[in-house]
């Protein structure tokens, strides 16, 4: 707070008296207040009245009409929470976490390592793996519902093996096709985040471990894992945020969450629900028990990632 | 210019890390493996992109292994298909009006808020600080039945950029990273500059900011990310298909038209070429300055 600034605050006059009351650069509240006035409308508001909706009665009317919109307790959340569709979609989104957070944090750790490190077409390698992380979804779903289709270029290959129902319109295939979609999208990211890991990883400790006699693996195993652990928690966490948000994969590439359902995700369902049957508060509820689901499994994650 | 704030400047990521000259014990497998298991893993990762575009270059894409293969007969119909279901000279156009939009309000009003946080005090910062990590850990989602009825019902911003261009204006993540960027800055410099009498508005301009160029560079570029590839707010607060950027239109053609379509496969692979190309151009131009010491400090908690 203070540092080079504190030999100004000597100076007399009125400009002391602003400063005791503003602080010492009042432009400073100047510079800030569209972030602010930004961070009340488009978050802060929003946000309380996320949780208001969910305990009212709420519909969509014209605006400035004014209607009664009861207070109406806990009977969002009943609803939702009687809803075998958002059940199902709660028990997907579990099914594509676990698929896709462990699959995504240890490729995304194996790759780093292999990356890290002065290799031949290091750049080439790089731009391999970012490039699905730049582009939009709705361009790669594309692809892969071209790849992955009855009549697609996997199935072709797998010959007699291909799956039937094929991936994306398999009850039991659909959301772990999504999960693989999702990391395979995502992990150009991650892996950025363990090579700044990596980055600082002390030479010292791959030199006595080598000195120790130990092979690649077991350094592997020794230094670079525990002295990643931090950036292990950040992965594990930012990934399940992204998973739980998880919309555009389901939309298009299993046509709406599909088949019956198996693929739908709680975001989907507060979209289905909230715009298109026009129920905003049980699509709130659904987000608030969302939000609730992410905040206690990233707590748990946090738990046992840092455990000494 | 760049030398005061080494932290900002992109650097090589091979610098520590690893010893490459194995010690005892380290297997001479994998100094063979090694290589072939990264570039098998890379051509993984870029074959769904060399088979869209030589899908979308084919008559009708063909499924069977040969048709991942280049062949002479490639021509252009599917994009001119495409273009007849959807204006993509219009979508782009409002692609580019939310992405350039967003880019605009984060980088000025990040930029004031950063500075103001790193180097001004002033009554409320820390209670603005303490609002900001507060935000970090509210999430999108639960903010999406409210913000719509809000920008779409209230304020009757459907259909508009301003609706589009609102709950994205500014990026709390920005405002961090910038926030980063004027804390690395020498105390001297600004010491000095407000001795010579220079106004706080102008020490920003031309001092501060000139110094943290090529970091503004890398937080355009990370930014442009986020809205160009955005499908569902958009999505949900257009209606009308002269307004829709690309992705929104892309996909409402996916999941409305395409299967009714003779060759539905063409137009969804030439679309989306359409849709990837600037982003995909412009990392691959800029991919130096795409690196993780840059990113890692940009990270959302």
């Amino acid at each position: 707070m203070s540092g080079p600034l504190s030999r100004e605050v000597s100076r007399r006059g009125p400009r002391r008296w602003v400063a005791a009351v503003l602080g010492r650069h009042p432009v400073g509240a100047v510079l800030v207040a569209p972030y602010a006035v930004f961070l009340a409308l488009v978050f802060a508001y929003p946000f309380g009245f996320a949780v208001w909706i969910s305990f009212h009665d709420y519909f969509f009317t014209a605006p400035g009409v004014p209607v009664d919109r009861p207070f109406v307790g806990l009977a969002n959340y009943t609803a939702v929470l009687g809803d075998p569709a958002v059940r199902q979609a709660f028990g997907n989104i579990i099914v594509f976490l676990l698929i896709n957070v462990p699959l995504t944090t240890v490729l995304a750790l194996l790759l780093a390592n292999a990356l890290n490190g002065a290799i031949r077409g290091r750049t080439f390698l790089r731009v391999a793996y970012y490039v699905p992380y730049v582009t939009a979804s709705v361009a790669v779903v594309g692809v892969w519902l071209f790849l992955f289709n009855s009549g697609g270029l996997v199935n072709k290959l797998l010959g007699p093996l291909a799956p039937d129902p094929s991936w994306l319109v398999s009850e039991h295939l659909a959301m772990p096709t999504v999960a693989v979609y999702v990391a395979w999208k995502q992990l150009g990211f991650f892996i950025l985040l363990y090579l700044a890991a990596l980055q600082n990883v002390p030479n010292e400790l791959y030199e006595s471990a080598a000195v120790d006699g130990a092979s690649r693996w077991q350094r592997f195993r020794s230094v670079t894992v525990p002295a990643v652990r931090p950036a292990t928690t950040l992965v594990v966490i930012v990934a399940t945020i992204t998973g739980a948000n998880l919309f555009t994969e389901p939309y298009l590439l299993t046509g709406g969450g599909g088949p019956n359902g198996a693929s739908a995700s709680p975001v989907l369902l507060m979209y289905q629900r909230g715009i298109e049957q026009a129920q905003p508060d049980v699509a709130a509820a659904i987000g608030v028990l969302l939000v609730i689901g992410v905040v206690v499994v990233s707590l748990i994650n946090r738990r046992i990632l840092e455990r000494p | 210019m760049t030398r005061v704030v080494p932290d900002i400047a992109p650097r090589p990521v091979e610098r520590r890390g690893k010893p490459q000259t194995g010690g005892r014990g380290s297997g001479r497998g994998w100094t063979v493996l090694r290589p072939i298991l990264l570039a098998a893993g890379a051509v993984a990762f870029r074959f769904p992109f060399y088979y869209m575009l030589i899908g979308s270059l084919q008559a009708e894409p063909d499924t069977s292994p040969a048709g991942a293969l280049p062949s002479a007969d490639l021509t252009l119909g599917n994009y001119r298909d495409i273009n007849e279901r959807i204006d993509l000279l219009q979508s782009l156009v409002n692609s580019g009006i939310f992405t350039g939009g967003v880019i605009l309000a984060t980088v000025v009003f990040g930029v004031l808020a950063g500075y103001a946080l790193a180097r001004l005090s002033f009554r409320g910062r820390g209670a603005l600080f303490g609002l900001v990590l507060l935000v970090q850990v509210v999430p999108f989602q639960l903010l999406l039945i409210p913000l719509y009825v809000l920008i779409v019902r209230s304020y009757g911003l459907a259909d508009s950029y301003l609706g589009m261009i609102l709950p994205y204006a500014i990026n709390t993540t920005a405002v961090f990273v910038f926030r980063q960027f004027f804390l690395q800055l020498p105390d001297d410099l600004f010491a000095a500059a407000r001795t010579d009498g220079a106004g706080e508005v102008r020490i920003l301009w031309s001092i501060a900011l000139p110094l943290v160029r090529p970091a503004l560079l890398t937080a355009v570029l990370l930014t442009f990310i986020g809205p160009w590839n955005e499908f569902l707010w958009p999505f949900l607060i257009t209606k009308q298909a002269d307004m829709q950027p690309l992705a929104v239109s892309l996909a409402n053609y996916m999941t409305n038209v395409a299967a009714r379509t003779a060759n539905p496969y063409g137009a969804i692979l030439a679309g989306p070429c359409v849709l990837a190309a600037p982003a995909v151009a412009l990392f691959v131009a800029f991919q130096r300055h795409f690196t993780s010491t840059n990113i890692g400090s940009g990270v959302k908690g």
